[in-house]
This record gives C-alpha cells, structure tokens and sequence, in this order.
C-alpha cells in the first residue's frame, strides 16, 4: 500500500505549479498579498451586495457627513456614501488593472515572439517600433492616446493597454531568443517541426514564469495609471464611481471633508501594493535558486 | 568612443523616425475629419478651410507626414488652436518650471534612496534592511497624485505651515519658490527614491562581495571608509546613470503632481492641452517629451562608456 502511495505522492510532489503555488505562499507578505487582491476580488464581484447604498444615488441632507454609524466612510459632496463608491470603484480599477494586461499581453507576447523567433528584418522592425514607444513615457502616452480616443473608461484601458505593450514585446523578444538557443528547440526543429508549431508548442510554453512576473508588476501600474488618468478625467466618467475621480472631487474639499480622500486612497495604496508583494514573491517562488 | 558615438547616434535615427511616425498617426485615430474636430465647437468653415490647407488633409498620408516632419525640422511643432501660439513658444515658457520641480525631486530621491540602499545592503537581513524594503514598497505603491493631497492635509491645511497650491518663481521671491516646490517635489521625488533605493542595494551587495573589497577589509581599512570610499564609488556609476531613465517619470509624475499643486508647468500645458482639444499642443509635448528622453538615454551611453571602457569595446 505504501509502494503504491509513494510514487503517487512523488508526482504530487513534482507538480511545476503547486510547488510554485507552495514557495510563493510560504513567503508571508506574498501569502497576504494574495488575501488581500482575492478579498478586493470578492468586493468588486459581489459589490452589488457588499455596498449599504447605491453608488450614484445623491442625497442633499447628508452631504459631505463625516464618518459615522449610518456611513462608515462618511458622504460626499453631494450626499454620496463614500464606502459604497469605494466598493463599486473596486471594479472599474480591477478591470482596468487586468484587461489592460491582458491587451498588452495579447498583442506584446505574439509579436515579441515573431520577432525573437524569426529575427533578421522582422526584429529590427520590430525592436525599433518599440524602442519608439518606449521612448514615449507611459502616462504621458496614455494620456495622449486617451485624449485622441476620447474619455471613458474603455478608452483608458485600451490606452494603458497600447502604452504597457512594448514592455511585453520586448521581454518575451528576449526571452524567445534565450530559449530558441537551447538543445530541446533545437531538437525540435531537426525533427522537421514547422517554425510555428516550434514557436508556440515549445517556445512559448517555457517563457511564462517572466511573462507572469511581469503580469503581475504589470496589473499594478495599470491600477495606478486607470486611477490617474480617472483623476484627470479622461477614465471613468461620473457618476460612475472610480477610485481615481473620488480623489479628484476630493481634493476640493480637503479642507472640511478629508475622508473623502483618504479611503479612495488607501485602497488604491493597498491593491496596487498587494500586486507588487505578489509580483515579487512570484519572481522568487518561479527563480530556481530558491527552490 | 568617437565610433561609439556615431554607432550609437545612428542607432536613435529610426526610433526617432517611428516615434515621430508613431506621434503623427495619433491624429488618425480623431474620427471623421480632423479639421472638423480641431475647429472646436464653432465649426467656423473659414477655420476648417484653413486647416485643410494648413495641414494638408487633402493629401495622402505619406505626403502630409512629410509636411509635418519638413516643419518639426525646422522647429515648427504646430499652433495652440485655443491659445494662438507657437507650441514650441509654449513648452519653452512651461518647460523651466517643471525642470525646477524635477531637480529638487530628483536631489530628494538622491538623498533618500542612495543613503537607504546603503544601509540596507551593510545591514542586509537586519530590521534596517526589512525597514528600507517596506520604504521602498511604499514608495513604488503610492499613488503620487494621493500622496500629494495627503501632504496638503496634513501640512497646509493642519498645520498651516506650507501653501497648497501655486507657484512662485525663484527670481522674484526664493523662499516663497521652495516653499510652493518642496511638497510637489517630496511627492515626485518618492517613487524614484524607492527606485534608486533598490538599485543602490543590488549594486552595493555586488559590489561588496567583490575582491578589491575583501582586499580593502584585509588590509585593515576602516569598514566605514570601505563602503564609503571604495564600495559606493563603484556602485554608484549604474545608479547615476539610472537617473536618465528616470525622466520619463518624472515628466509621468509631474503631469499629476503639477495637477495637484496647480503649479503652471509642462505637466499641466499637457492636461489643459487634452481639455481643451488642443491636439498640436498634445503631438507637441508627446514629441519633445520623447525626443528628450531619447537623448538624454543616448547621454546617459555616452557617460557610461567614458567611465567604464569595457561598455565601449562590447
């Protein structure tokens, strides 16, 4: 019985991504890290719920109130309850957050990999597209691509998606053409395989673990740059509550309502923050060395 | 270094070709037809008659990028629609005062980070070394544009002791000046503190396990003066360097941090710019913003290769 059971442990044991899963876990600030992106997950899925009140629904006999048992996080401007707009913002930054990524990912990973994998001309092509847009920096190129876009919300996400893109192309061009080197590929394609079915088949599979670092790291500039381009108004439009328009109402009013500020600020603090101690913690649990 | 330079000068060629091909085709994407756009709300159809001619909308795209980079050499970078200026006029008015505002963030990021990644690689594994860590996360994790409205609160609203917002210009009063920058700058200069902070750590780690310093220690050398004189020396080179790339943010940085303390800068010409419509300010700075980064990128090679020769031969 236990011969049997042995071998079985062995395999569980050997699984790449629960061992991964296990190393970042054991790391206490990324095991908090993940608690905390996971609750905000289920804040911002079940919000509808969470929330005491509507979102957008003003009242003028409770305008800018301070914190208190009826609203925890007090009311805004014009009678607002704040934690319910916290609540709701929860979904336009996690959206943001994770279908900028998957924008940037989507178009960064294909193209970085036909110019590592082909090289010659296509990489040259290729490597100087994106060192222009690297060149331009990341906000003010989302901003301007937002501006020419028009604000909204899906316009800011594609527009931190586009500026966010070249980090991708660049790091999966690298990573292909550390791979493309190794015997395994090399294998491969002495065996007749056809360049694509090398690249996607036997590449790509081995430059996840930075790709997912940097999807990580990536997810948490995006929060900070939907919440920027939100406060200047060119993310999401009011009433609709985002983290980033809380903070550019609450600026005008520091002086008599503070709280408007400070909760809108603390969870963009604590979700961007989370993303960065995963995204760490992922570099280590994924880094052989630390095996 | 002369063919260091020149290969490295014809290197930036193209991408300054693509960024400029990349900055022009952002007008593409305004739907319908520009000039309609770029007229504002009047529609006035002498306006948009002269901007077909202006801008060349009648010709192919090649063509009217041609006209556009024909203008950029010459130093034309287009009118402010709203304003009736020069864009170039305009950024070199505005430019300064966020320059200003960057030297202090980045002489506040200096004296932060620098000592911070010190300690915290001498110290490394002790409560300094988690304590610089946590400093730097915090860093790199604050919203800048919230960290400034805190600062607000607790400084001018509390405590009375800074203005929340405006700007003085140095030449007519210095006190007032720094007093109106050191919040912005402070607000700034965090984020790339905590970046020089972990830069400076991963360099001194290097470096102190080096030969030269093990050498230093086994000749008796004070340990302050190894880390001081012979460690950071060294591991300093990557780091100042490192400041070039650190433009970008800035310029990010100052757009919202110039929003926040309403301080009349690049940062806020851009913002105002996107209000406004006024696309030729926004091709503008997107270009000279790119434009300086590349440049100060291809400084920062250059200064490179001079102190360290290996860069040159590779």
């Amino acid at each position: 019985m236990t011969r049997q059971a042995l071998p079985e442990q062995a395999a569980k044991r050997a699984t790449p991504r629960s061992a991964v899963m296990r190393r970042l876990l054991r790391r206490p600030s990324a095991a908090i890290g993940v608690a905390v992106i996971a609750g905000f997950v289920v804040v911002a899925l079940g919000a509808s719920v969470i929330a005491p009140y509507d979102p957008i629904a003003t009242s003028f006999s409770t305008v800018r109130k301070a914190p208190n048992i009826a609203h925890w996080f007090g009311t805004d401007e014009i009678g607002r309850d704040v934690l319910s707009r916290v609540v709701f913002g929860a979904r336009a930054s996690l959206l943001a957050g994770v279908v900028s990524v998957l924008i940037s990912i989507s178009v960064g990973v294909p193209v970085g990999l036909l110019a590592g994998y082909a090289g010659g001309m296509t990489d040259m092509l290729i490597s100087r597209v994106t060192d222009a847009l690297l060149a331009c920096p990341f906000l003010i190129l989302a901003i301007a691509l937002a501006a020419f876009l028009g604000p909204s919300l899906t316009n800011a996400m594609i527009a931190i998606g586009i500026s966010a893109t070249p980090v991708f192309i660049r790091l999966t061009r690298g990573t292909t053409l550390a791979v493309k080197a190794e015997e395994f590929v090399l294998a491969a394609r002495a065996i007749g395989n056809a360049p694509w079915r090398v690249a996607i088949r036997h590449v790509l599979p081995n430059i996840v673990p930075p790709l997912l670092v940097q999807a990580t790291l990536a997810i948490a500039a995006a929060v900070i740059a939907e919440a920027s381009l939100s406060f200047l108004g060119l993310g999401q439009q009011p009433p609709q509550p985002s983290w980033g328009s809380m903070l550019n109402t609450a600026k005008n009013y520091i002086d008599n309502a503070p709280w408007m500020a400070i909760w809108p600020g603390v969870s963009i603090f604590l979700l961007v923050l989370s993303f960065n101690v995963v995204g760490d913690g992922l570099r280590d649990a994924l880094d052989p060395r630390y095996a | 270094m002369t063919t260091f330079i020149i290969r490295r000068i014809a290197t930036i060629v193209p991408t300054l070709i693509f960024v400029s091909l990349l900055i022009f085709a952002l007008q593409q994407l305004l739907p319908g037809d520009p000039a309609m756009i770029l007229a504002g709300e009047e529609r006035d159809p002498t306006v948009i008659a002269h901007l077909h001619e202006t801008m060349h909308l009648d010709e192919p795209f090649p063509v009217r990028y041609l006209y556009w980079v024909r203008g950029v050499l010459r130093g034309d970078l287009g009118e402010s629609l709203r304003l009736q200026q020069p864009v170039r006029g305009l950024i070199a008015d505005k430019l300064p005062v966020t320059l200003e505002l960057a030297c202090i963030a980045i002489v506040i990021a200096l004296a932060i980070g620098i000592p911070a990644g010190v300690v915290s690689a001498v110290k490394r594994g002790t409560a300094w070394d988690y304590g610089a860590n946590v400093v730097a996360l915090w860093g790199l994790s604050t919203p800048n544009f919230w960290l400034g409205i805190m600062l607000i609160l607790l400084f001018s609203v509390t405590l009375g002791w800074l203005p929340a917002s405006g700007y003085v210009s140095p030449f007519e009063d210095w006190r007032a000046n720094l007093a109106s920058m050191i919040m912005p700058a402070f607000v700034l200069g965090n984020a790339i503190a905590a970046v020089l902070m972990r830069h400076t750590r991963s360099a001194m780690l290097q470096v102190l396990s080096s030969d030269y310093v093990r050498t230093a220690r086994a000749k008796g050398v004070l340990e302050r003066d190894v880390v001081l004189k012979h460690a950071l020396r060294n591991a300093l080179i990557p780091i100042i360097t490192l400041g070039a790339l650190e433009f970008g943010t800035l310029l990010s940085g100052a757009v919202l941090t110039e929003q926040v303390f309403t301080i009349p800068g690049f940062g806020k010409l851009i913002v105002d710019a996107v209000f406004n419509r006024d696309y030729a300010v926004v091709q503008g700075v997107v270009l000279f913003t790119a434009t300086a980064y590349i440049l100060l990128n291809l400084l920062a090679d250059v200064a490179y290769a001079v102190v360290n020769p290996r860069i040159r031969v590779q």
